[in-house]
Formats: structure tokens, C-alpha cells, sequence
């Protein structure tokens, strides 16, 4: 039977304002976790119901840690914002299905991340090993850049101009005359929407995750939701479940 | 020996816990955190007669001690159902209680007569659904409508029939004495609070569909005072449930009238929260010596 994990918080630091990188200790998580997977955290106070899902940002190479780098959205995750060493977190995971690596094999893989949709292309660079880039794009402050750059060849975009491209992840793309064999990618929609719109014109085959409010977990209550282009073989209706069948689907298998 | 049986119009469960529709699925992805075979009932999500697309997201919003859904009855028909979900369920060692939902009286009762067939021991027709437009809470708010569909359903039904009540009346009393009046088996309440968020950072409604239902701790109270004063009503054994957590809530609503509980929102807290109530209740029948649970249902007047 799965069940939650009582974790052990290895360490906690903020690494760019309101972004926080955790470590925790697991004991079958890290074991089972694929990149593109996300774990969810469950508060310790029982009035917020919920868990937080929480994409892998990596996976220990002991296979008994995972990292989470989140945004401080709400009360939950400021809560898990105040963790430190030797404290406890209740987890349950690694859930959804994950990147499809073996798409990626030999191949140029172009890896995009936006905002706080950056941290799983992490381990998703790291474990493809060959030919990768990665293409970040933020608002202005810069996170994860010096592990992304040891696991492929790095470009960022910012809106303001203070790094990089100035402008999306697709404006780098562009001005850097990137070339790819596959994309995966993740952030906020109008990106999405823009690199699935790329991908279909110069006929890249494209995975993309996706977000949504999500209770259960675990594809039984039906909140999270996304539209598909076709009936879905699971609900028979044009939906499919984030959290089971995805978070990550070919850009071109659902709405945006 | 404590003897946790209780019996609901003739079908014997186990125990008398069971999964709050649209909680659970039909128990396929829970499985692999639940041993379905503990479980009193699995009840399903609700199924209507041809497959439902649900509501636009986001679908559902936290709220203090709850959460509001507006998921709308999202499902895949009941010939899928049929095929698919009940086959997975006969394998368990549990009662499959089956949610009904529909626009119409004649989409329920095409449902109704579909199951007549299948190897099922209840269903449950929602009539208190606040998330769809047609159906559901329309039928539940009436006590002429409530008694029309119940008769309607109880003409067709070879099983047992639960009767799902809404708590967004004034008075849940009419409702029950007029599925009582119509035939129903037994009721089951309450279904969601019909309540609304707003986001004050993006100015809209926190769901899709504005308003949603209230589940979860903050509704258990609300709950409590509706089974007791159902219990006070009718004959016909009641189901339990709103915020159900823990084996001292699901006492509660046991204490004030209900012959079984089903735990909902809680599940989304803790997928074993069902084995945990369980557990719960046994351990309290052995430390006050209460050797059948009959002597604890409605014990309290």
C-alpha cells in the first residue's frame, strides 16, 4: 500500500525573494521520483485541508532526498517557508506521470522553464545526458541558474532586461538561433501557448506541464482537470486529470 | 467481541463507514492507499446515463477548516461505469452503493433501470448537487418535487434506494418526511453548503462557477444539527456525514441518529482517513464497553 511519508527537513534556504529551495529526507520517494514528477505537502495546520503540490526540483543521488524550490503563493506555503533542519513534514508522492526521457534519447532536447516552472527542468537536465539547452525566462531575479548551466547550455530571458534576452523565453529562442529535436517545457500558460505554437510550426515534438487547483491527488476527485483535443479514454468526456494522467502532455494532446 | 454491524434497509455492512460521494472516485486510485476490503460501502461518484464534461476550472478553493468545489458532476456515463468501474469494485470484499445523478426524472430513472441488472447492493440518488445548472439540487429543494423523484426511482429500482438531501433548505425535515413519503429506504445527509469565494489579489471568483459547495470541518456542526433533527422525523435509517475527520466526529452524527457515516473531504487530507475512523470507533466501543454499535446510534435525544 503507498502512503504519505513523515519527512525530515534536511535544510531550507531562500534563494531569490519569496523562492525557497528544501531538502528533505525520504524513504521511498526519492527512489520511485522521475523528473517532471511533483510530491504533495500537507500543512500542519489541520484548518487548511489541501496538500501543496509541489514539483521535483531534484532527486538526491543517494536516492533519499528530494529538493523542492517553490514560490511563497499563500498561507500553506509561507508555512512551509518557516521549516528548518530537523523539522517534520508530512509528504505524499512521487505523483503524476513525468517528462518522457526516453523521447529526448540522442536527440537535442530544448528544455524551457518559466518563473517557477524553472526548478523541474533541474533534474530533467540532469538525468539527459547529450545535447542539452535550457532556456529560463524570469521576471527579474535570477534562481537555479548555476545548477542548470552544469547540466546543459544555459540562455535566460527577463522581462526587464537585467539578464540575458530581454523579453520571453520564446524572444531567446529566437535571438539565439536555438535549434532542438524535442521541448519540454513548463511555466505559465501564455508561454505554454507559445512554445506549443513554435513547436507545431518547425514540427518539434512538444511536452508540456501543466498546473491546476488539485485536491485529491491522485486522479479521484476530478478538480484538476485540463481540457484535451480528443475524448479522453479515462473520462470519456474531452478532460484529463493533472495530476494522474499528467502534469505533463503533448502540447498538442490538449486546450490551452 | 464488539460488534461493529449495522444494517441499512436489509444490506449488512461490516462497519458502518463508508466513502462520501465524488470523494472517492470508484475506488480504483484510492485503492492503492486504502484497503477497499475494511471499508463498510464504497460509494461511488455520481454516474449519470450518458458521459458529463463537469465545469470549467479552477474547479475547487480552500477555505478555513473546508474547501468549495464546483467539479459538476463529472463523469463517464454509465455504460463505461458498467464496464469498467463496477467490475474493479465486485473484486473487494465491501458494499458498492452507487450515486445517481441526472437533469431530468427520465435520466435518472434510465440509470436507475441500468443498475437493476448489476451486482450492487444500494444506490444513492443526489438530488443535492448545487454545482449543475439542471437536475440535481432542483429536484432537492421541493418536498413535492423530492417525493415525486424518489417514487419515481423506487417504481424502477431493484435495490435499495438512499435519497442524498441538500442542506440548503429551511427546513431538511420536510425533505426527509417527503423521500419517506416517496418511498425512500433510507437518506443520506447532508450534501455541500452552497458557498463562495472571492480572490482578492486577481478580483474574481476563487471557482469557475462562482459559487460552489462548502465541505469539510467547517460544515460538520451544520450536519450534526440536520441528522439529529432528521432522526427526530422519520423511520428510515439515515447516513451521516459533513466534515467528518476523525472516529469522535463520525460518533457524533452516530450519537445524534445516523446507523452509518461517510467520510468526503477528509479523504483529500489523509487518503486512510476511512481505516483511521474505523479504528477509532472500535477502540471507543472498547474503552466505554459498548458491545454493539446499535446501542450508540441515536443516543443521544
Amino acid at each position: 500500500m503507498k502512503t504519505k511519508e513523515l519527512c525530515r527537513v534536511i535544510s531550507q534556504e531562500m534563494i531569490s525573494p519569496d523562492i525557497y529551495s528544501l531538502w528533505i529526507e525520504t524513504k521511498q520517494i526519492a527512489a520511485q521520483a522521475k523528473p517532471g514528477q511533483f510530491v504533495a505537502l500537507y500543512s500542519a495546520d489541520k484548518s487548511r485541508m489541501l496538500p501543496r503540490p509541489i514539483s521535483l526540483c531534484e532527486i538526491g543521488a543517494d536516492q533519499k532526498s528530494i529538493r523542492l524550490v517553490y514560490r511563497i503563493a499563500g498561507a500553506g506555503t509561507k508555512e512551509f517557508s518557516a521549516l528548518r533542519t530537523a523539522d517534520t513534514i508530512e509528504v505524499m508522492g512521487p505523483l503524476g506521470n513525468g517528462f518522457p526521457m526516453e523521447e529526448a534519447k540522442g536527440k537535442r532536447a530544448l528544455l524551457m522553464g518559466g518563473g517557477i516552472g524553472i526548478p523541474p527542468m533541474v533534474e530533467t537536465a540532469k538525468q539527459l545526458s547529450g545535447d542539452v539547452t535550457v532556456v529560463c525566462g524570469y521576471r527579474d531575479a535570477l534562481f537555479l541558474t548555476e545548477e542548470l548551466s552544469r547540466y546543459g547550455k544555459l540562455y535566460v530571458a527577463t522581462e526587464d532586461g537585467s539578464a540575458g534576452t530581454k523579453g520571453t523565453v520564446m524572444d531567446a529562442v529566437k535571438e539565439e538561433k536555438i535549434e532542438a529535436d524535442v521541448i519540454f517545457a513548463c511555466g505559465p500558460k501564455p508561454m505554454l501557448r507559445a512554445i506549443r505554437d513554435y513547436a507545431l510550426e518547425q514540427d518539434i515534438p512538444c511536452w508540456i506541464s501543466m498546473e491546476e487547483k488539485m485536491a485529491c491527488g491522485i486522479g479521484a476527485c476530478l478538480a484538476c482537470t485540463c481540457q484535451s483535443v480528443n475524448v479522453d479514454d479515462h473520462s470519456h468526456v474531452k478532460n484529463k486529470r493533472v495530476c494522474k494522467d499528467g502534469p505533463v502532455f503533448l502540447a498538442t494532446e490538449v486546450e490551452l | 467481541m464488539i460488534n461493529t454491524r449495522v444494517n441499512l434497509a436489509g444490506v449488512e455492512l461490516k462497519n458502518p463507514v463508508m466513502t462520501a460521494s465524488g470523494t472517492f472516485g470508484s475506488g480504483m486510485e484510492y485503492s492503492e492507499f486504502v484497503d477497499l476490503n475494511q471499508l463498510g460501502a464504497v460509494v461511488t461518484k455520481g454516474v449519470a446515463n450518458v458521459p458529463w464534461p463537469g465545469n470549467p476550472t479552477p474547479r475547487i478553493a480552500e477555505t478555513c477548516g473546508g474547501m468549495l468545489n464546483a467539479i459538476g458532476l463529472q463523469n463517464p456515463g454509465i455504460d463505461v461505469f458498467c464496464e469498467r468501474d463496477l467490475p474493479f469494485l465486485q473484486k473487494f470484499d465491501t458494499k458498492i452503493i452507487v450515486n445517481v445523478c441526472g437533469k431530468t426524472t427520465e435520466d435518472y430513472c434510465e440509470v436507475v433501470e441500468r443498475l437493476s441488472d448489476e451486482n450492487i447492493d444500494m444506490m444513492e440518488i443526489n438530488i443535492s448537487c448545487p454545482n449543475v445548472k439542471e437536475g440535481g439540487i432542483a429536484f432537492g429543494q421541493n418536498p413535492k418535487a423530492v417525493e415525486a423523484i424518489t417514487a419515481e426511482v423506487k417504481k424502477r429500482a431493484k435495490h435499495p434506494v438512499i435519497m442524498k438531501l441538500s442542506p440548503n433548505v429551511t427546513d431538511i425535515t420536510e425533505m426527509a418526511k417527503a423521500a419517506e413519503a416517496g418511498g425512500a429506504d433510507v437518506l443520506s445527509l447532508i450534501n455541500t453548503i452552497t458557498g463562495m469565494k472571492i480572490d482578492v489579489n486577481r478580483r474574481t471568483f476563487a471557482i469557475a462557477n462562482r459559487t460552489g459547495g462548502l465541505s469539510g470541518p467547517a460544515i460538520k456542526p451544520v450536519a450534526v444539527r440536520m441528522v439529529y433533527q432528521t432522526a427526530q422525523a422519520v423511520k428510515i435509517p439515515i447516513i451521516g456525514m459533513g466534515g467528518i475527520a476523525t472516529a469522535e466526529d463520525a460518533l457524533e452524527f452516530i450519537l445524534a441518529g445516523a446507523t452509518a457515516v461517510s467520510v468526503g473531504t477528509a479523504n483529500f487530507a489523509n487518503p486512510c482517513t476511512t481505516l483511521d475512523v474505523i479504528a477509532g470507533i472500535e477502540e471507543y466501543m472498547s474503552r466505554f464497553g459498548v458491545e454493539d454499535i446499535g446501542e450508540l446510534i441515536g443516543a443521544v435525544k
